[in-house]
């Protein structure tokens, strides 16, 4: 019983390090860092990852829209509904990006080491 | 074809047919006032009644290749447009198509729209739209189609009867946080295009988003679009024409005209009544009084356009 109880308890005290980074806004995305395109806009609008970590974008839309580095550095091709493009951040730095057929639609990539 | 300086006036029933099935809407200009008036009532009293120097037929956002809920197959719909224009008694001289011919620059979606308006008969010219420039070129599937005798990205300009069209692209290189752009290059060409032009010479100006801003929260505008309407704001009639938005919206301001034409393919919501702009998909039956063509009408010695846009129901 009581052996039990401190498992639970342990469990438990165990359980918010378990739970994946909720908002990815505040804390760099645990695993496979999404951007959802929806609405036209970018969600995300701005996402925290670490060095070496690959974005992928998927296009909930039924309009189609891309991913346009605003430096250039990144392009991907245009998305129709449901397709996707993913880009791996090497290094640290803020990458601004916005969609090139409504640029209106911007977003960031923030990458620390 | 009958000579266009001398309608019959079978145009002009056909006119009111339309407007007793309540599929027109007549945009009276008179006094820099846009007042939208009766069908039938107007046109007899209005400039209609004046010889119409010609006519011309505006299709806009044809989405050649978009198949989703808000209309499983767009070329269906630029089929009836077309089969609409063909069915006119008096054919239009020419088309201008505002852009956005298809939906993802695919080269089949281009040939199906080849095809599909070439039964018109009727000689037709092309803004791009930006679902016209998504090829691996940015654009050159469009220029290499449509692009003949055009500059840069595509614009243009010929005379018609005494009428000076201008064809802009406000769809290229677009800046991140923008919306449409026309950019340096071309404002300079247009500046030397009207340069020399008198005041009195009536200009037509096409492009695929609009030259005003409707709505800057979803992109609907041009963000140089005033430096190009400063070169025009010397002639004394101007009339703007644009798609992109997929509904009739217009504007008047001092001698220039400002009108969109509806999508051949799929409504959009108004302005700020949806979280964002895209497709609408609307009960069943009601799509196709929500598509249309434009039809428009210069009268010799009549400052403004009729435009009468008219829906495929």
């Amino acid at each position: 019983m009581n052996r039990l109880l401190l498992s639970a308890l342990l469990a438990a005290a165990a359980l918010p390090a378990a739970v994946p980074a909720a908002p990815a806004q505040n804390k760099p995305a645990a695993t496979a860092p999404m951007v959802h395109i929806s609405n036209f806009t970018f969600g995300p609008q701005a996402l925290k990852i670490r060095a070496g970590q690959t974005v992928t974008w998927v296009n909930d839309d039924d309009i189609p829209h891309n991913v346009t580095a605003t430096d250039k550095s990144f392009k991907s091709k245009v998305l129709d509904t449901g397709e996707r493009f993913s880009f791996t951040f090497p290094h640290a730095g803020t990458y601004a990006y916005f969609c090139g057929l409504h640029p209106h639609m911007t977003g960031s990539i923030i990458v620390t080491a | 074809m009958s000579d266009p300086d001398h309608p019959s006036s079978t145009r002009r029933e056909a006119l009111k047919c339309m407007a007793w099935a309540g599929t027109g809407a007549l945009w009276a200009l008179n006094g820099g006032v846009a007042s939208s008036t009766m069908l039938g009532t107007g046109l007899g009293a209005g400039p209609a009644q004046k010889a119409a120097s010609f006519t011309f037929l505006q299709l806009s956002d044809s989405h050649v290749g978009f198949a989703k809920p808000a209309n499983p197959d767009a070329r269906a719909t630029l089929r009836e447009a077309v089969a609409k224009i063909v069915a006119m008694p008096v054919k239009p001289d020419f088309i201008v198509h505002t852009g956005d011919i298809t939906q993802l620059s695919r080269d089949s979606e281009f040939d199906d729209a080849d095809q599909i308006l070439r039964e018109t008969g009727l000689p037709t010219f092309y803004v791009p739209g930006e679902h016209d420039m998504l090829d691996e070129g940015t654009g050159k599937a469009f220029l290499a189609r449509y692009g003949k005798g055009s500059q840069g990205a595509g614009w243009f300009s010929f005379d018609h009867k005494g009428v000076h069209f201008i064809g802009l692209v406000n769809v290229a290189d677009l800046k991140p946080g923008g919306m449409g752009r026309l950019g340096a290059e071309q404002i300079a060409w247009l500046a030397k295009d009207l340069a020399g032009r008198p005041a009195s010479t009536p200009i037509i100006v096409l492009a695929h988003i609009p030259l005003w801003t409707v709505y800057a929260e979803w992109g609907w505008g041009t963000d140089d679009a005033a430096e190009a309407l400063k070169l025009l704001a010397r002639f004394g009639s101007v009339s703007i024409l644009n798609g992109h938005i997929h509904q009739i919206a217009q504007k008047v301001e001092g001698r220039m005209v400002f009108h969109t034409a509806r999508s051949t393919a799929f409504p959009q919501p108004a302005p700020g009544t949806a979280p964002s702009p895209g497709p609408q998909t609307v009960p069943p039956g009601q799509l196709h009084a929500l598509l249309g063509i434009t039809d428009v009408a210069f009268h010799r010695g009549v400052e403004r356009i009729a435009l009468t846009d008219s829906t495929l129901a």
